[in-house]
């Protein structure tokens, strides 16, 4: 559907005021979108961090994890994030073809990590693993883990749902021109927390 | 890209459905929000009438009621798990569906596009989205009355485990969970509205509107949407967290060694505080989200009916800015009872006793803004100068309980109930009323009711008085909130007779507020036209027909040359300065 800022041209009477970070209302709203977002990871992060530095024990992790399985599955999300930066660089030069190309990559990408995602938790729930119990000792740590992979998870799949869109309007010339940089700010904001996530959980 | 000057109003949608129920105007969803407000209004203070009526005669029979609520007031007695129901509803709808919706979804969609000199929202579909995203949030809540076990009971701030074990209160069943819901779906909305706002205002302003020159009112709404953006997604996830408690057997909030009845509960390994920390982590800012834009409200409306500029402008700016920053660090002052370290409970009143200085200047430079002034008594400026009253008294009470020595004494009484009512119950909807009385003619092309406006006012602010600085010294006193009757307690036999009073004045007050409703409706129709610019203020929206047309501006859109507040400048004919006035040569624009 069209805008009705479009349509009533709202946009020409811009050009007052002097903008204060010289960028378009649409990424600004998805930056701003991305603190609040940020947030709300921040939040289930912080209670996994409040919960685990209160627990005496916490379950090692080299029982629960195949730390290379993992470091595969990182390294094909950041490469997917690699490949969205190019789509983004292509749509600034205009190579429609490379954008297109690159997105479809991004969402190979997005794909395989949510394949991967997906074994990974069948595994653990053949072992035993729940929202409420677990073989390794301490309940919390199942509960935090499913809760916010599984919150990542879901932003992962919206985000690749939202490529495929993108891909599909790049494919039929409807596509905004500022649209692979919106969708792949949000890419990248995915890709970030799971730096976080995969630090907290795996590594620490 | 079209131009401006195309005839952008020829677009405006004809169908009734685009226009006034699925509409993206602007206009149209502000008083659509305005509207919602008031039907939740009604709903939350009935609610409290209900309250009322229990606290002041806990035995009586209101055999009438059973009818109404035949689970709650089975036998025409009210059940303890029912007053508990109508304290977390009342306090839930007043806060987010009343207060919220009128104030930010109201007067922001409203004002923002009319203030800044823009013809809509940057993106009015998502506005519009945002609209009808509050509309269902608003009906799970009201759904939650009617379910077994009727609605939430652990209060407005939901604390586990009450709110995390179904067993432990009727209210914690199905309602609760809607609760969750029907939050849920609210932070939706305020997101989506939020993000509009920030942007509109930071990247849709008429050629000239600086950021200087905006309207308090603006900035105030800027503010609050961004606090709003910012503490709202740390309570989704504490709801989330909740909601996995109550049906997925997690137990992020529960600790083990619970009993229900003799059974042993199956969770371990969770704490309560964890809620408390992330709740407030949104409560706290959300106090500022509600009073921010009724102070700039009236910081905006002191000048019109003063005729001179607001005093200590740039000060109140910053200090609003001081505020929201400063919001964000001091959500611990609502648990030192919670056994928090000293030390942190030093740090967070140390925060407390920093947040009133800021809070200070602005109100002080209020009750400067009326200093010199040629005051003109209209119904707005009568409601303008309640809000600063209530300000003044309600910090006054915050700064008892801001400081833990005094908090923990206090904690939990009414003394508490008292000072929030005044700050978000009472500055908020005085602020919401003179809005309403000053913009009523540029909504709807009507001017309201003097005579009944006046009489409105007085009885609010007599009622309103009465309940709650009574309340604070029942507080003193001793008697705990949230108890459903205080006849067993003998420590409460020199107070308790006080109830009886409060609860007529409540009743005064709630029936001043039929007379608005009147008003409201009967001047839509039979009120006088409005002019133009009835108030002589300068703001942009003013320069806009009574009410204005489908983008607002018709053919050209409006060019700033001055701050909002030039009133009385020396050497001009009139005592007021538009705006859009271009800058007179001999004098300075600001």
């Amino acid at each position: 559907m069209k805008e009705a800022s479009q349509v009533i041209g709202m946009e020409a009477t811009w050009g007052g005021g002097g903008s204060p970070f010289a960028v378009s209302w649409r990424k600004l709203m998805m930056w701003i979108f991305l603190v609040g977002d940020a947030l709300l990871f921040a939040g289930f992060l912080a209670s996994y961090g409040f919960a685990r530095l209160a627990s005496p024990e916490w379950p090692e992790r080299s029982q629960m994890f195949h730390l290379e399985f993992i470091a595969l599955m990182t390294f094909i999300l950041i490469s997917s994030s690699a490949t969205m930066a190019t789509a983004v660089g292509a749509a600034h030069r205009g190579d429609r073809k490379l954008v297109l190309r690159c997105v479809l990559l991004t969402i190979v990408g997005g794909v395989a990590f949510l394949g991967m995602q997906a074994y990974e938790w069948t595994s653990l729930i053949r072992a035993g693993a729940s929202l409420h119990a677990n073989p390794w000792g301490v309940p919390h740590f199942s509960s935090y883990f499913f809760l916010i992979t599984g919150f990542h998870g879901s932003h992962v799949l919206s985000g690749v749902i939202i490529l495929g869109i993108l891909a599909a309007r790049l494919a039929s010339g409807r596509a905004r021109e500022e649209s692979p940089e919106l969708v792949g700010l949000y890419w990248h904001f995915v890709d970030l927390v799971w730096v976080f996530i995969f630090t907290l959980f795996y590594l620490i | 890209m079209l131009q401006a000057t195309e005839a952008p109003v020829a677009h405006e949608p004809t169908s009734f459905l685009r226009r006034y129920i699925f509409s993206t105007d602007h206009k149209v969803i502000g008083i659509q929000y305005l509207l919602t407000a008031a039907f939740m209004g009604i709903v939350a203070g009935l609610l409290a009438m209900l309250i009322r009526a229990q606290l002041a005669w806990p035995e009586a029979n209101w055999s009438w009621l059973e009818r109404l609520f035949p689970e709650g007031m089975s036998g025409g007695v009210m059940k303890p798990e029912f007053y508990l129901s109508l304290i977390t509803m009342h306090g839930t709808l007043m806060v987010f569906f009343v207060i919220s919706f009128a104030l930010l979804g109201g007067f922001g969609n409203f004002l923002i596009p009319l203030q800044i000199g823009a013809r809509d929202m940057a993106f009015p579909f998502l506005n519009m989205l945002s609209y009808w995203t509050a509309v269902p949030a608003s009906l799970i809540m009201l759904a939650s009355f009617f379910v077994e076990g009727g609605a939430a009971a652990a209060g407005w701030t939901s604390y586990p485990p009450l709110s995390a074990v179904p067993q432990a209160v009727p209210g914690s069943q199905w309602g609760q969970t809607l609760w969750i819901l029907g939050m849920a779906l609210f932070i939706v909305s305020f997101t989506m509205g939020g993000l509009n706002y920030v942007v509109t205002v930071l990247n849709l302003r008429a050629k000239g509107m600086t950021m200087m020159r905006l309207p308090v009112t603006i900035w105030t709404l800027f503010i609050a949407s961004i606090l709003g953006l910012l503490a709202f997604p740390p309570l989704t996830a504490a709801a989330i967290l909740l909601l996995f408690d109550r049906h997925f057997g997690s137990s992020f909030y529960l600790p083990a060694g619970m009993f229900y009845g003799n059974k042993l509960l199956e969770h371990s390994g969770g704490t309560p505080l964890l809620w408390q920390h992330l709740f407030w982590f949104l409560g706290h800012p959300e106090v500022y989200v509600l009073l921010l834009p009724a102070l700039g409200i009236v910081m905006d409306i002191l000048p019109v009916f003063t005729r001179k500029p607001i005093f200590g402008h740039r000060m109140t700016l910053y200090s609003l800015g001081a505020i929201a920053l400063l919001s964000m660090i001091v959500w611990g002052h609502h648990m030192y009872v919670s056994g928090m370290s000293p030390y942190v409970g030093e740090f967070f009143a140390i925060g407390t006793m920093a947040i009133t200085l800021p809070s200070a200047i602005i109100g002080m430079n209020l009750i400067a803004s009326l200093w010199g002034g040629a005051i003109r008594f209209r119904t707005p400026m009568l409601f303008a100068i309640g809000t600063i009253s209530l300000f003044g008294i309600g910090g006054l009470g915050g700064i008892f309980l801001g400081n833990a020595t005094s908090d923990i004494q206090l904690h939990d009484t009414y003394f508490v109930v008292g000072h929030f009512h005044y700050m978000i119950g009472g500055v908020t909807l005085f602020g919401m009323f003179a809005g309403l009385y000053y913009w009523y003619p540029k909504m709807f092309g009507r001017m309201l009711s003097e005579r009944l406006g006046k009489v409105h006012f007085w009885l609010t602010m007599i009622g309103f008085n009465t309940v709650f600085l009574t309340q604070h010294f029942l507080g003193l006193g001793g008697m705990p909130r949230r108890y459903y009757a205080f006849t067993k307690y003998e420590f409460m036999q020199p107070y308790v007779h006080l109830n009886v009073p409060v609860t007529l004045a409540a009743f005064l007050l709630g029936a001043a507020q039929l007379l608005f409703l009147f008003n409201f409706f009967w001047s839509r129709f039979r009120g006088p036209v409005a002019e133009k610019n009835p108030w002589e203020a300068t703001t942009l929206e003013w320069g806009a027909p009574s009410p204005p047309p489908h983008g607002n501006w018709g053919e050209r859109a409006p060019v700033v040359h001055r701050w909002p507040y030039d009133y009385g400048v020396p050497g001009t004919i009139q005592d007021f300065t538009p705006q859009t006035v271009a800058a007179n040569p001999t004098q300075q624009a600001r």
